[in-house]
């Protein structure tokens, strides 16, 4: 367990000192929400109407921007190779580094959303669900990236083949994750497509380390 | 103890090299010797678990090495070429988390200490970035005088080490070997170590 803390611990720190990179994509996040309502005009029922969707697709692709970093760095200067011979396994060291990368990518998208979802004339209750959506759903796009980039690694040009890799995955989120915030704006609640959110989350934290790290022993051989 | 029969290793479709025998008692050293491509770091990755070889068998303790693969990582420290530093730590901060991943957490002051030792006083606190290739390579070989591991495998100790960091390393190792360690290196310089030991060459 102090190797998991370690890992999370040293991962967030080398953010800290790079933050940069986690600005970019925090502010990459924010423009791209903010060119729909100057670009569609104030038609309050329209953005209403486009807010869940064009929230969660930018929470997508913010999400995705440090993706190739995930394990690249560690790759390159052996780091991978120590977490590899552990005696803790390199399973739960993974789940440490995609913790460090949701508290980094993940956790301020959840915050900044119901900021940037008031430019789309959304209820208050509204923003609510798209916080929660995206609380249970951040997550999932943190262990579903990490299998891309654990099997994209040491690839040329595996950034491009990791979005290709990856999206197709991140459609499921998308669809519950978008789907709780309109079922509930028309009256329906969103219990049913959050719970779908919750299961996904679950599968993933249990699947998605192990699916990582054999994708990750691969590329060390 | 280490023993290792009849080891093959293909890299594509070449065959690097095959019928590696030898085996490492408590106490002993082993020195790999060849050429630049004879498969010396290859021959390391494999007895650390880090790929597959293409035949022959590592018994750890008489024991296939595959079916006591946690213990035996819990007993092995392998440096490998890379320096295994982030450079937006700072040495005390490269050195704690590496030994935590390995599993022996490391108090501030020991650490200190250890990094003291291996002459990096004074700069515990800068990040790694400004350090130079030899100091980072200090860094690394911190992590030997905090180990409790018994087989070390460590590949190129001695590159970019000025003098006076090869005779500190040549004491570390002594002393490993001294506590009835284990010990296998790659290097193209002669080295001396005290405690009973040969050489390997591949690629003949």
């Amino acid at each position: 367990m102090s190797a998991f803390i370690a890992i999370v611990r040293r991962d967030l720190l080398l953010a800290a000192r790079r933050k940069s990179e986690v600005f970019t994509a925090l502010f990459f996040f924010m423009i791209v929400v903010s060119l729909f309502p100057l670009g569609i005009g104030p038609e309050t029922a329209l953005l209403r109407r486009i807010a869940p969707g064009v929230l969660w697709v930018a929470a997508l692709l913010a999400a995705m921007l440090s993706l190739n970093r995930l394990f690249a760095a560690d790759h390159q200067d052996g780091t991978l190779e120590q977490m590899a011979l552990s005696p803790t396994p390199l399973a739960l060291l993974v789940s440490g580094k995609v913790l460090a990368h949701w508290l980094t990518a993940g956790l301020p998208l959840v915050l900044l959303a119901p900021v940037l979802g008031l430019q789309f004339d959304l209820s208050a209750r509204a923003l609510g669900v798209l916080m929660l959506s995206l609380l249970l759903g951040t997550p999932l796009l943190s262990l579903i990236g990490a299998i891309g980039a654990a099997l994209t690694l040491g690839l040329r040009g595996g950034g491009v083949l990791l979005s290709l890799l990856v999206l197709p995955l991140y459609i499921p989120a998308l669809i519950f994750g978008a789907g709780a915030v309109e079922a509930d704006m028309a009256g329906l609640g969103a219990g049913g497509h959050l719970s779908l959110l919750g299961a996904l989350l679950a599968l993933g934290v249990f699947f998605a380390p192990w699916a990582a790290t054999a994708a990750l022993r691969i590329a060390l051989e | 103890m280490l023993r290792v029969h009849g080891l093959a290793c293909d890299r594509g479709d070449r065959r690097l090299f095959s019928d590696v025998d030898f085996s490492v008692a408590t106490g002993e050293w082993l020195q790999i010797e060849g050429a630049n491509g004879a498969g010396k770091t290859s021959l390391l990755r494999i007895l650390a678990g880090l790929a597959p070889a293409a035949g022959g068998q590592i018994e750890w303790d008489n024991q296939p090495v595959s079916k006591v693969r946690d213990e035996f990582h819990a007993r092995l420290l392998y440096l490998g070429h890379a320096a295994t530093i982030k450079d937006d730590l700072s040495a005390l901060e490269n050195l704690q988390t590496a030994a935590a991943v390995a599993g022996s957490p490391l108090e501030e002051s020991v650490a200190l200490l250890a990094l003291r030792r291996i002459g990096l006083k004074g700069r515990e606190d800068l990040p790694s970035r400004v350090l130079s290739q030899g100091q980072k390579r200090r860094v690394a070989l911190a992590r030997l005088l905090c180990s409790q591991a018994r087989l070390w495998i460590l590949d190129e100790p001695f590159v970019a080490l000025d003098v006076a960091a090869v005779d500190l390393l040549c004491g570390i190792l002594d002393e490993h070997l001294a506590r009835g360690g284990m010990l296998l290196f790659t290097s193209h310089q002669a080295v001396h170590l005290a405690g009973t030991g040969s050489s390997l060459r591949l690629g003949k």
